[in-house]
């Protein structure tokens, strides 16, 4: 159908956990008559526990692709599924966002045991798991405080451990440490590569930093956008665990780095709805002025 | 996070501390307390055996039953439309939305007597509500049913201008997340939107409440005024100051106080109380 989308990487018949084929978005708005192309024919499938990034510009699709996967909004063409299943939202399906979303009138354990509460547990049971995925993102002391109390980076592990308290087989983060400082944002990577140890499961991370997704990722799927399409499925071939030394320096970081942040930028800089568009054509390197 | 309050004997980088509040105690005195304060002087001069004698005559019993009953009664049908109202004038943009947001305001604007008389119309015997309600054998005007729709008319913007703003304020994104994390749609109203909204609910429920009781110019048209039955406690007010018993009206007035302060006073106590509970401080 469209040549330049490379093939999906292939899986036997049913043994991917997340399979999308041929997945197509359009949004409408209500005052336009055009509707935006969010996805174009996008296939991929996601191998049982592994963790998947989707990187790429702006408007490539990526937070679209994930909240389709969650079952939040529905695709216009195409198929997904997820264990065998259309996807549906529920307690199985953690999901974590950029926005940190904690209910302010409810302390942080209070926050953390929300799906469990859900789901009718009784409240000692709520309580004592709540305290034991707390302890794991080690905001244990944090228990009884309130949002608003906390910091950024104490607030996205509060949503972290909300999102791993039901025990999902998927996990989905969109841009989840976004909005964090870069220090605060590098420890809780370590965070995540931490948990990938001891829980199994799928992780879809949707993020615009390029040395997130290398250091976090098994595979990074490199999204172009209008309309968002799949540009390149790239594995990442660095050695596990990955935080206990730094693996940036290694050579097939460097590599894969500077490929996808071409990749990147060549897709800015031609898309002409883009406020670089063309920004690296322009004429003459200018000259600093220099004195008076 | 909420502004620190300046606390008294800080430097600030604003003058008039003062001044403020010399204004603030003038006006609260001289239009709230020292009127106020005159009523309770007034009938404490028949001593508090007076104002119980008074206050146990049974004919004015009946009608204080009324006034509080009903007003805590439209009071709460109020907010539950209230919050209708306020949800589908925050939630939703439809033509004629703004139309209907300012109409909620007119029992704010509009003399309460016009509001009385053009509700009495609608629901007398032979009005185009009151016609095939009393054909039902329901009748509304000149029953306390009729003074509950005059209180209900009056405290209805009350309730929808306190829960209205922090409606608008409460995050899409938090229902959002709710229904990922497996809430069904009635998980999501009971457990993330009606909480935040309690506080103001109770504010509401204290102003419309309050304005209830208070009301005389609405009700006393379509209540029809039949004692033991229909009669309120702020007409019997009036009706003493008609006679000139100022003593007798004051009394009355002052019992009418304490009865108000007193349930006022519950709900700011279950208010602080929630607020403490939900974590606003």
């Amino acid at each position: 159908m469209n040549d330049h989308v490379p093939q999906a990487e292939a899986f036997p018949a049913g043994s991917a956990a997340i399979s999308i084929r041929n997945v197509s978005k359009w949004f409408r708005r209500a005052d336009n008559a055009n509707p935006v192309h969010a996805l174009k024919n996008v296939s991929l499938d996601i191998a049982p526990n592994s963790f998947v990034s989707l990187v790429g510009p702006s408007g490539c699709g990526k937070t679209t692709l994930l909240r389709l996967l969650n079952g939040l909004i529905a695709a216009d063409e195409g198929e997904i599924l997820v264990d065998g299943k259309p996807p549906v939202r529920g307690p199985h399906m953690g999901l974590v966002f950029q926005s940190i979303r904690l209910m302010p009138w409810r302390t942080i354990r209070a926050n953390v045991y929300f799906p469990l509460e859900l789901m009718g547990v009784a409240q000692n049971e709520c309580v004592e798991r709540a305290n034991f995925y707390l302890s794991m993102m080690g905001i244990s002391k944090f228990g009884d405080a309130y949002p608003h109390e906390l910091s950024g980076g104490m607030q996205q592990r509060a949503a972290l451990a909300r999102a791993l308290i039901s025990q999902p087989a998927f996990l989905l983060m969109d841009e989840p440490f976004a909005a964090l400082d870069a220090q605060t944002r590098e420890f809780m990577q370590i965070e995540v590569m931490k948990i990938r140890e001891n829980l199994k499961g799928v992780v879809v991370f949707v993020t615009h930093s390029v040395d997130e997704a290398i250091l976090l990722s098994d595979q990074i799927v490199m999204m172009s956008p209008r309309p968002g399409q799949i540009a390149e499925i790239l594995p990442v071939n660095l050695p596990q665990p990955r935080w206990d030394h730094d693996v940036r320096a290694r050579k097939e970081f460097v590599e894969l780095r500077a490929h996808l942040w071409d990749g990147i930028k060549a897709m800015v800089v031609n898309d002409p709805e883009s406020e670089f568009y063309q920004r690296d054509r322009l004429g003459p390197r200018m000259s600093t002025p220099s004195g008076g | 996070m909420l502004p620190v309050a300046w606390r008294f004997g800080q430097p600030s980088p604003l003058p008039g501390f003062r001044l403020a509040l010399c204004g603030t105690l003038l006006w609260l005195a001289v239009i709230v307390l020292i009127p106020l304060g005159g009523v309770l002087l007034r009938s404490s001069s028949i001593g508090l055996a007076g104002i119980w004698e008074i206050a146990t005559q049974p004919r004015l019993m009946a009608a204080l039953r009324l006034s509080f009953g009903l007003s805590l009664l439209a009071g709460v049908f109020s907010l539950v439309v209230g919050l209708l109202i306020a949800w589908v004038l925050t939630r939703y943009d439809f033509p004629g939305s703004r139309f209907l947001d300012a109409a909620i305001d007119l029992p704010f604007a509009m003399p309460t007597a016009v509001a009385g008389i053009a509700l009495t119309a609608v629901y007398a015997p032979n009005g185009w509500f009151g016609a095939p309600l009393a054909a039902l054998g329901l009748k509304v005007a000149y029953t306390p049913l009729g003074i509950f729709i005059a209180l209900v008319f009056i405290g209805l913007p009350f309730a929808v201008r306190t829960i209205q703003p922090v409606l608008a304020e409460t995050e899409v994104e938090l229902e959002e997340a709710s229904a990922t994390l497996g809430a069904t749609r009635a998980q999501t109203i009971r457990k993330v939107i009606l909480p935040p909204l309690i506080p103001a609910a109770l504010t509401g429920l204290a102003l419309s409440f309050a304005r209830a009781v208070g009301e005389y110019g609405s009700v006393i048209f379509i209540a029809g005024n039949i004692p033991f039955a229909s009669e309120i406690a702020p007409l019997m007010v009036v009706m003493k100051l008609e006679e000139f018993d100022e003593t007798g009206a004051t009394a009355i007035a002052a019992i009418m106080l304490g009865v108000s302060f007193a349930m006022l006073l519950v709900i700011n106590l279950v208010q602080a109380w929630t607020r403490r509970r939900l974590g606003h401080g």
